[in-house]
């Protein structure tokens, strides 16, 4: 009753203004020091264990991949039994792993030291260690650029759609649907074939010449075609977030939308982008190598690990390391590459994280 | 079904019809941009001889007169015209009598592919975080990063090769074992995770307790009521399914050397016979077009929950 009375005058309870005691103050005190978004989803994605080996992994075979090639004695095109001005010594052709040709076994007889081929070499007499060093560069190469080109296009696309809303969202949408709805290996195929015909004579004696008219239509292909699932999850992204009152606060103040997109909503969305980035790595390595070995991948004496696969289904029979080594590489890259991927999901997709 | 449903349908129908003429045009305008038309590969062909051989496939004409005529046989009488390389064959023919193989291997791999994963599936999420579910899970991984020609061409090698269990021919009965496993591996070890994935969820419902309270059998909660829903997700699987199945193929056929439309197409792409290539993708584009949109309609049509949009 008291208590009741005290409530409804304007008295001031004087209980309420004794000070705290050291034990109150105890819980006051922060327990652990504060911690970023960043910093947080890191430390998630170092106590995943598989998603942790998984990067190693990726980072092991990336490093090998761009350095092996600086110092190996042999060039991934160099046919070691071909030497200028003598006829071509067939004794290098098809070597088994750690053997040599008949000029290398002289050289060691006289006690010189050679560099060993440690997977043999190709019915050309080329060092298959090395190109199947150099395959892997080109298929990491591969599936990175592409997934930029893909993260790039559907970036624009998608915050363009979700941020304007309205007639260009509906417009937009219903050209995503429509690319949803093809069959993208065909198409990819299709255009490849014709690209082929097309871009070969355009770009020869230029850089693009050695990468190759297939790999630029792969390019072109994704910038064309696998920019969509982006674009379209950037949308959603995009959609929710520029309901938040700090995107009002900022166009109050008068904000044109290309800096509302660049310094509120994209940030915003960085992480889901940055998973899906990592999720379309190894999808298009997957398709990289499917053309290779269709034969409408990269041009003839650079390989890749899926040309790689498709020449030593020729000798399969009496060659099959040849076929094992390619498949067991592009299996663990693609395998460590999803992992690393689902882990980085865990760890930093806000949504997921209980 | 109500009027929103039946609308959707209608609106997926159309979407899809459209998607289909997109391909052909897509397919049409691409392949004629390609210097020098389909004779380029033909070697020393004089100037007359050229004429006949464009006024035979009806290559002089203008352009757009060649778009709607092609367009036209297609919707009309499903006419692709000739082939180029293969003399006196229709691009129709050649489909229809790879479809014959193809289909029979492409459906064997998806009822092989829905039952086994189906059925693991279900294994794997009744003995959640036992030694099967993890082995079954440790193994599907590994499928599902594992491109199918690598796939296809070590299964080769291993019982073809190494073991002779099986020819490694393509064109007789038994050579088809090892085609039907390679294309079947991956959408099985897809579907595994989702019915384990959708298995889990639904075994948490509530009416799952409700049953289990009341006393009725296990089994019978199982097949019952537990499966019957979770299977709903696997059906909008059926669509990208197909489309690996068909992409799939291309490259199976090919190391197997099985006579079916995958390696007639992968044959027309190096021979570069432009009609052929067109018949075919045309074909399989409509084949996965029309698997989708059956997939999707069965989704909304299966689960009353379904909001649409």
């Amino acid at each position: 009753m008291e208590k009741k009375a005290r409530l409804l005058n304007m008295q001031v309870n004087l209980d309420e203004f004794i000070p705290a005691t050291e034990e109150e103050k105890e819980y006051m005190l922060q327990m652990r020091p504060s911690t970023t978004f960043f910093r947080d989803g890191m430390k998630r994605l170092v106590k995943n264990r598989i998603a942790f080996i998984s990067l190693i992994v990726i980072v092991i075979i990336t490093l090998a991949s761009i350095l092996i090639p600086f110092f190996w004695p042999y060039k991934y095109d160099t046919m070691l039994g071909v030497r200028p001005g003598k006829p071509v010594d067939s004794s290098y052709n098809n070597l088994a792993p750690f053997h040599y040709g008949k000029t290398e076994l002289k050289k060691i007889e006289a006690g010189e030291k050679v560099f060993p081929h440690i997977f043999g070499t190709d019915s050309g007499g080329r060092d298959y260690f090395i190109r199947v060093v150099y395959g892997t560069r080109i298929s990491l190469a591969v599936g990175f650029f592409a997934s930029i080109i893909v993260l790039i296009v559907g970036m624009l696309v998608g915050s363009i759609a979700g941020y304007c809303g309205g007639v260009v969202d509906l417009f937009i949408m219903r050209i995503v649907d429509m690319i949803y709805a093809l069959p993208d290996m065909l198409m990819v195929i299709l255009l490849a074939t014709v690209m082929k015909q097309t871009l070969g004579p355009a770009i020869e004696g230029t850089v693009f010449a050695k990468i190759g008219s297939n790999i630029i239509a792969l390019f072109f292909v994704f910038g064309l075609l696998y920019w969509v699932s982006m674009a379209r999850l950037i949308r959603g992204q995009i959609l929710s977030l520029r309901e938040q009152e700090y995107v009002l606060a900022s166009q109050a103040t008068g904000a044109k939308a290309r800096w509302i997109i660049k310094k509120h909503l994209l940030p915003n969305c960085i992480s889901v982008v940055i998973i899906s980035t990592a999720l379309q790595i190894p999808s298009a390595i997957f398709t990289e190598s499917y053309l290779s070995f269709l034969g409408l991948g990269v041009n003839a004496p650079m390989p890749s690990l899926g040309s790689l696969a498709s020449d030593a289904l020729n000798g399969i029979n009496s060659y099959p390391y040849r076929l094992v080594i390619p498949a067991i590489t592009i299996s663990l890259i693609v395998l460590s590459l999803n992992l690393f991927g689902d882990g980085l999901r865990d760890a930093f997709d806000p949504k997921l994280k209980h | 079904m109500n009027t929103k449903t039946l609308f959707y349908i209608l609106k997926r129908i159309l979407l899809a019809l459209l998607t289909v003429w997109v391909v052909i045009t897509v397919t049409f305008f691409v392949m004629r941009a390609v210097p020098g038309g389909p004779f380029l590969s033909e070697k020393a062909v004089s100037d007359a001889a050229q004429k006949a051989l464009e006024a035979k496939y009806g290559l002089d004409k203008p352009l757009m007169e060649q778009y709607v005529t092609y367009l036209k046989d297609i919707a009309t009488k499903f006419d692709f015209g000739p082939s180029i390389k293969l003399r006196g064959r229709q691009v129709i023919d050649v489909i229809m009598d790879g479809m014959k193989t193809s289909a029979k291997l492409g459906l064997v791999a998806a009822f092989v592919a829905l039952f086994f994963g189906i059925v693991l599936g279900c294994v794997a999420a009744l003995c959640r975080n036992s030694i099967v579910d993890k082995v079954i899970m440790v193994i599907t991984t590994a499928f599902v990063s594992m491109p199918s020609f690598i796939m296809g061409t070590l299964l080769l090698l291993v019982f073809s090769v190494k073991l002779g269990i099986v020819p490694a021919n393509g064109e007789t009965a038994k050579g088809l074992v090892l085609p039907v496993i390679t294309l079947s591996l991956y959408p099985m070890a897809y579907i595994t995770r989702l019915t384990r994935s959708s298995m889990l969820d639904v075994l948490g419902q509530d009416y799952i307790r409700t049953a289990r309270a009341k006393g009725v059998a296990s089994a019978k909660i199982i097949f019952g009521h537990a499966l019957k829903n979770s299977l709903i997700p696997v059906i909008t699987y059926f669509g990208p399914m197909l489309a690996y199945i068909v992409t799939g193929s291309l490259v199976v056929e090919q190391i197997y050397a099985v006579p079916g439309i995958g390696r007639a197409f992968v044959s027309s792409i190096t021979g570069r016979d432009y009609p052929l290539i067109m018949g075919t993708t045309i074909v399989l584009a409509i084949l996965i077009v029309v698997m989708n949109l059956i997939s999707d309609i069965l989704y909304t049509v299966v689960d009353p929950r379904i909001s649409l949009d």
